[in-house]
């Protein structure tokens, strides 16, 4: 806008604004009547659903799959589509949040028309109805995929079905245990503080992997709890980790 | 012996009869402060016309984060940010012995969605109303402050009541944090105080859940309203100012 525009604006402003009406009391009525809505949402919510408590936390158990608040699905699902690109994790997870939100706060500052109304503004409707599109879908698939932390590699094409099953059954259990916290498996995974764990199946035999699982050297948590309580799910886990050649 | 004038006193009122005390008490506490002419200019400035219900949705949000202040204010009268298991044990006893305890903690865990949902449909009606150029692009800025700010408080809170669904997600969370470029390492370092998810993680996380975002957030409130009142609410971007028609005659003498 230039200074003319704005000036042209301010006036044709101020017009309208002499022709309003005080904000106390009708603004101030509507105001309340919304926030009469809003809390009584709330109470409605806090009746229906409550708040649940999970159990509590322990560093060494592993049974659980994390999952955000729903507003961070979009955030989880970005990541999830990238982590397959390993070099572009940082860009994902960070990168493509922060070039977001510079853009959003710069939005008043390349966005300089003095145009208003958003029918006779083409790119920003295009720009805002992709946006909220986009936000919808990552929420939705964020919500109806399994967590960031979880892996999706293929069982090796010489595994049997049985040992296919126990290598897809070791996926959900490392998983849950959070190894992705301080580990990669092939395309997914923190790269530190623990080594890649692709190819841990050839550097280490099994018995090997299961006594690290056990006494390894912190800051790596022992997993000697899951051997004792699910002795199955430990299995699984050691014999997904010695199938990853 | 008639009282001396007092300054801003508009007129004698006398020996303070009872049914003048309220008003005695606010002129008192306006001749200190000169608050009323602030107080009138807030409230009685005039919005355009043509207002509608869109326009609530920023009082809405904040008054939902008004809703989040209260009810956290009676969760942390129970709440101890203990990761040795005081922390899960007090939001147990929140839960299913204190009186009213599930409810609150069910309108704190609800409204925070509520907010959510609220602050970004404000945010789609500035948008589509154009309502975040010349001369509100400050306002924008706060505002997306504002929108960061809301969304920390809903990554730092989910850690608190530190069951397992708390704990690892939080977890994962950090670790996203620490992946990201140049700042990342230095800023999970900062959440975890310390390479290691600990004992004062946990209090770290209530510190900046329950005293520095939501003191940032309320100032920055402040600025963002007191930008609403001083620009004044756009009208909607469909109506054409036309002069009153006495305006126009003298105009065109
Ligand atoms: C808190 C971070 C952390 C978590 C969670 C974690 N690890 Fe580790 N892990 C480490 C670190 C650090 C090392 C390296 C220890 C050392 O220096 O010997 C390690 C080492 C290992 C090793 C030995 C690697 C080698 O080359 O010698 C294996 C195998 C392993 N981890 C498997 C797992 C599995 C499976 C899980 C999940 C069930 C897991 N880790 C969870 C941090 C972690
Ligand atoms: C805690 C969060 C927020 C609160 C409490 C809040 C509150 C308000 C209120 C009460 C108004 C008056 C007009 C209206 O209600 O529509 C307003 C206007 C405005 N808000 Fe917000 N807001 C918040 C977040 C945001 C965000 C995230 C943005 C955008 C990024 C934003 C940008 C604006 C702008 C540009 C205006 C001026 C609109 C106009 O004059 O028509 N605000 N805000």
């Amino acid at each position: 806008m230039n200074q003319a525009q704005k000036e042209q604006y301010l006036r044709e402003y101020s017009i309208l604004k002499s022709q309003g009406k005080p904000f106390f009391p009708y603004a101030v009525a509507k105001d309340s009547i919304m926030a009469m809505i809003v809390i009584l949402v709330i109470i409605f919510l806090a009746l229906m659903f409550g708040a649940e408590i999970a159990p509590k936390a322990d560093p060494t158990t592993t049974t659980y799959v994390p999952r955000p608040d729903w507003y961070y699905f979009f955030l989880f699902e970005v990541l999830r589509v990238m982590k397959n690109v390993p070099k572009f994790t940082p860009m994902a997870t960070i990168g493509v949040p922060t070039i977001c939100m510079i853009l959003l706060f710069l939005l008043p500052f390349y966005d300089r028309s003095p145009e208003r109304r958003i029918e006779r503004r083409p790119i920003a409707l295009a720009a805002g109805i992709t946006t909220i599109a986009a936000m919808a879908f990552l929420t939705y698939s964020g919500a109806n995929t399994g967590s960031p932390n979880s892996v999706d590699l293929q069982p090796p094409s010489s595994l049997s079905a049985s040992q296919a099953q126990m290598f897809r059954a070791g996926e959900l259990v490392v998983g849950e245990s959070g190894c992705l916290a301080c580990h990669v498996i092939g395309d997914n995974g923190n790269n530190g503080p623990g080594p890649v764990l692709t190819h841990i199946g050839s550097k280490l035999p099994s018995q090997a992997i299961a006594s690290t699982l056990r006494n390894p050297t912190p800051p790596m948590p022992s997993f000697r709890n899951l051997a004792a309580q699910s002795p199955q799910k430990f299995q699984q886990l050691v014999g997904f980790l010695s199938e990853l050649q | 012996m008639p009282r001396p004038k007092r300054p801003g006193e508009a007129q004698d009122v006398g020996a303070f009869p009872p049914a003048e005390a309220g008003i005695t008490v606010v002129d008192w506490i306006d001749e200190r402060t000169s608050l009323s002419p602030g107080i009138r200019w807030m409230l009685f400035r005039k919005v355009p016309k043509g207002i509608n219900w869109a326009y609530t949705l920023g009082s809405a949000t904040l008054f939902a984060f008004l809703a989040q202040a209260v009810t956290g204010v009676f969760l942390a009268m129970y709440y101890r940010p203990d990761a040795a298991g005081g922390a899960y044990e007090s939001i147990r006893y929140i839960t299913d012995d204190a009186f009213l305890g599930q409810f609150v903690r069910g309108m704190h865990k609800w409204g925070a969605s509520v907010m959510i949902i609220l602050i970004f449909l404000h945010m789609a009606r500035v948008f589509f109303y154009g309502a975040y150029k010349y001369p509100r692009e400050l306002t924008w800025i706060i505002g997306v402050v504002l929108l960061i700010l809301t969304l920390v408080m809903g990554f730092t809170g989910y850690l608190l009541p530190f069951d397992q669904r708390a704990y690892w997600a939080t977890i994962v969370g950090v670790n996203i944090n620490g992946t990201g470029p140049f700042v990342g390492p230095f800023l999970s370092d900062f959440l975890r105080a310390g390479p290691e998810f600990g004992a004062t993680t946990l209090s770290r996380f209530y510190a900046i859940h329950m005293l520095l975002v939501p003191g940032a957030i309320g100032a920055l409130i402040g600025a963002h309203l007191y930008l609403v009142s001083k620009l004044g609410i756009t009208a909607p971007p469909w109506l054409k100012a036309e002069p009153e028609p006495e305006l126009l005659e003298h105009s065109e003498v």
